[in-house]
């Protein structure tokens, strides 16, 4: 079951995903820092523990496959309870939020993401201990996402 | 609620039986072989190729009756019988005098036997069907076939590959033949072998047709794309296929 | 016309971890794409998806529209239990889609 200050906390993180982007916004690495403090608030985020797979060169940015492993026991005591991952470039700063626990087995996730130009993505993984842990990668996208329509 | 298992008969999740089926000494590379590892994965991936959501949809029309005759697909053709089909179109129907391609013959078979509606280009039935069928030929060597009415078909088909157009006054032949496997704005130009349609164009991010890709390479050297049922579009692909003989099949295939 | 494909193992030792994988036609139209006629496209995604065993939760994504067209979702879960796993897509314009597997355990 999950209590309601769980839920608020996921949401928080998710929160930005519903709000209306403006045509002329454009994510910046403030942006998603400020998205990325949304979800951790005043704790310390730690590197390690978190893997990012992303092919480091990219022929088209509309459809790059992604997997975010994070290294947990996923016990009841100790488990990976969210995966957050954001981007710099794209026009809004977040890419997925995924709330796992126990039953999860492994904090493997993949999944395909958009990217508008070469850019940094962060993976942000949240324990049930109340920890954060972090990785990034940095992608080259040799043609950004943009749509061919049928001629 | 419908299950959607994947129940089409696959036998193996990583089915890169194409890339084996190329002999050592063929030195002709296929768009596959010119992409990168990750865009391999996806299509070799057959619960992960989009693509394959396609095929599915395909297999589900096969068995849908359509038209004033009430006919599915699979009440002449039993599953399986389409195989190695796709490797050998374009190919001139009994009793026509035109080549057709894959699309062109479902529709022959939607008008005269199904009697229905012809299905619209790029549409979604008409791509998963074309999807399925050729899916049943993944791994097959592309082997046009022997009719000599072919012939000046093909020769068009070469006529229009060399011929100069648009703005930049290129020709198909400019990049595909004389600077194949060198870069063009950061990406490897491909020797241009139709091996794997339909494909799931990342670019498009949908399954289209070869006619889609030949309009999108017209727009590119800023020529005027011929209107949509011009015969240059088949000549192409007979000249193409006749020119990729020999190379597998690899339906539906992923490109950038 | 909506199309999932789905890949989950029919069988599993109880405890064993499986990986289970879904893609789904979608456009994710971003909302931030002009059309041919210079007017930005309405945005239209898939905005969560939910995996359940039976019936309890086992996984949620929200997707934003970084996530690309046709999404494809893996992850894993332990095999606890026979009976069906759920997955439901819910995004913009009313999008439900939901569909189930079976899965033995034992």
């Amino acid at each position: 079951m999950h209590s309601p200050l769980d839920r608020r906390a996921f949401l928080a993180g998710a929160a930005l995903l519903t709000v209306l982007p403006l045509a002329s916004a454009r994510a910046t690495p403030e942006a998603m820092a400020a998205a990325i403090k949304e979800v951790v608030g005043a704790a310390t985020v730690r590197e390690g523990k978190v893997k990012l797979d992303l092919p480091p060169l990219v022929e088209n940015g509309n459809t790059v496959p992604l997997t975010v492993s994070v290294e947990s026991p996923m016990t009841p005591a100790d488990h990976v309870k969210a995966i957050h991952v954001f981007n710099e470039k794209n026009p809004q700063p977040h890419v997925f939020s995924a709330r796992l626990g126990p039953q999860n087995g492994k904090a493997v996730i993949t999944t395909r993401i958009k990217l508008a130009d070469s850019q940094k993505i962060i993976a942000l993984a949240e324990t049930s201990t109340g920890q954060f842990f972090s990785a990034s990668a940095d992608v080259i996208v040799t043609l950004a996402a943009c749509i061919e329509d049928a001629t | 609620m419908k299950i959607a298992q994947v129940a089409l008969g696959l036998a193996s999740v990583f089915a890169a039986t194409f890339a084996l089926a190329q002999g050592a000494a063929d030195k002709r590379r296929s768009g596959y072989q010119d992409m990168g590892e990750a865009l391999q994965k996806m299509q070799d991936d057959d619960t992960a190729n989009p693509g394959m959501l396609f095929v599915q949809l395909g297999e589900q029309l096969w068995s849908k009756p359509a038209g004033a005759a009430n006919k599915a697909c699979a009440d002449c053709h039993a599953s399986g019988s389409m195989k190695s089909v796709a490797a050998r179109y374009p190919a001139i129907p009994k009793d026509a005098d035109k080549p057709v391609d894959l699309e062109g013959r479902i529709n022959l078979c939607r008008t005269a036997n199904q009697q229905a509606e012809p299905l619209a280009p790029e549409s979604r039935e008409l791509l998963s069907l074309e999807a399925y069928v050729a899916f049943q030929s993944r791994g097959q060597p592309i082997a046009p076939p022997s009719d000599p009415r072919l012939g000046p078909f093909r020769e068009q088909g070469g006529e229009v590959y060399r011929r100069r157009q648009g703005q930049l006054n290129l020709s198909c032949a400019t990049c595909h033949d004389d600077n194949a496997g060198k870069k063009l704005a950061g990406v490897t130009i491909p020797e241009a072998h139709p091996t794997g349609y339909p494909i799931y164009r990342l670019e498009w991010q949908a399954l289209g047709s070869l006619r889609r890709r030949l309009r999108n390479c017209l727009v590119g050297i800023r020529a005027e794309a011929y209107p949509y049922d011009a015969s240059e579009y088949v000549a192409l692909e007979i000249y193409l296929m006749d020119r990729a003989k020999g190379m597998p099949l690899d339906a539906p295939g992923v490109r950038p | 016309m909506t199309n999932v494909l789905i890949n989950a193992p029919k069988t599993a030792r109880p405890g064993e971890i499986v990986e289970i994988k879904a893609l789904i036609l979608h456009p994710m139209e971003t909302g931030f794409r002009p059309g041919t006629n210079g007017k930005i496209i309405p945005r239209n995604i898939i905005e969560h998806f939910v995996a359940t065993w039976n019936g309890a939760e086992i996984f949620r994504m929200e997707m934003s529209p970084a996530i690309a067209a046709n999404p494809f979702v893996s992850f894993f879960a332990v095999a606890t239990e026979s009976g069906t796993i759920g997955l439901r897509w819910t995004g913009d314009e009313g999008f439900l889609v939901e569909e189930q597997v079976a899965i033995a355990v034992g």
